[in-house]
């Protein structure tokens, strides 16, 4: 129990204070042009960044091929997305595309 | 069309509440096989609502749950926490010129609330060009909403636990890689763009075997890098007339 409080704090800790401090000091922080530049770039990267090793990655091997679901399930999200320009549809088609493949594979 | 400076404060909540419920709907498995899974791992009923409740940090939870499961010493499932979390220090920074102005009062809950999904949601409304002086009233509109799926969906994971025992080999986590899908193709309009994406996807593959998942803060700053250089190498070859 003395244990589970220490990791809850912990971690509420080192989370709280990477998300806090910048925004706390945000009045007195002018953000050079460059990184402002930069700045733009952070979502693509990050969600890139999660998304793919989630996708290809299989108990530390890559795994590309067709009966990978993840893999059959992302790209039928990615094509929905670039044509419907839809959030919620891309979530659902490549969601179902995804069951729907793990389920012909026979897991 | 309404233009979006008209809007009051609550009309703001609103619209931050109900563009993040497509995110709810990825986040939804996700939170649920949380709650399945903490039992397992060694933590306590009480301690899986907590966690939740406080930390509220979906991606670390679930590794610290893995860490607990295989008896990870406290201070290395802490370490690693801070490390997977270091991304929202982008989001923090990139938040910065939008939130200055407002009082801790707003700034503490709006940094707590700073998860994946909201800080994607609401940099689109910060970066829309109309001068509606709410605009942190969407982000908090949409931090509210989820925080409360969260919680509900922690919840609901703990009761539904004993029954399915072994909801991740489901795979339902997929909904999150399909959401966060959604969540980057509205960025694929330039080269730069593209060109952060393949770079960050391709390092993240490469360090996926670095400690502590550094391997996707190091892949988002290496995709951030070619973005810049890639569009200030697109200027330079650009013809000036």
């Amino acid at each position: 129990m003395t244990n589970e409080v220490m990791l809850l704090g912990g971690m509420t800790l080192v989370t709280f204070l990477i998300r806090y401090p910048l925004l706390a000091m945000s009045g007195r922080i002018t953000l050079p042009p460059r990184l402002m530049q930069a700045l733009n770039y952070v979502p693509p990267a990050v969600l890139t960044a999660i998304i793919i090793p989630t996708v290809l990655i299989e108990n530390n091997t890559l795994w590309i091929a067709p009966d990978n679901p993840r893999l059959i399930g992302s790209l039928a999200a990615l094509c929905i997305g670039l044509w419907k320009k839809n959030l919620l549809l891309t979530i659902l088609i490549g969601m179902g595309t995804f069951l729907l493949w793990q389920g012909i594979g026979g897991v | 069309m309404k233009t979006a400076s008209n809007l009051t404060r609550w009309q703001e909540f609103w619209a931050g509440a109900r563009q993040t419920i497509p995110l709810i709907v990825g986040a939804i498995p996700f939170g649920i096989i949380f709650g399945t899974l903490a039992q397992t791992s060694g933590l306590s009923f009480a301690g899986a609502i907590g966690m939740s409740a406080i930390v509220f940090a979906g991606s670390s939870q679930f590794i610290a749950l893995g860490l607990l499961g295989v008896g990870t010493p406290l201070g290395i499932i802490v370490l690693t926490t801070w490390v997977v979390n270091l991304r929202h220090l982008l989001y923090a920074v990139s938040l910065v010129p939008y939130v200055k102005h407002l009082s801790q009062v707003w700034k503490l809950p709006l940094g707590f609330g700073l998860t994946d999904e909201n800080f994607m949601v609401t940099i689109q409304r910060y970066r829309q060009d109309d001068p509606s002086p709410y605009k942190h009233w969407f982000q908090l509109g949409s931090a509210l909403a989820m925080y409360v799926n969260w919680q509900l969906c922690t919840l609901l994971g703990l009761t539904l636990g004993q029954s399915i025992p072994n909801a991740r080999a489901w795979g339902l986590d997929f909904a999150m890689v399909a959401t966060f899908i959604g969540m980057t193709i509205p960025y694929l309009t330039n080269r730069p763009m593209v060109a952060t994406v393949i770079v960050s996807g391709i390092t993240a593959l490469l360090a996926q075997g670095l400690p502590h998942q550094l391997g996707l803060i190091v892949a988002a700053i290496a995709g951030i890098l070619t973005g810049v250089l890639t569009e200030n190498h697109l200027q330079e070859t650009t013809p000036h007339d």
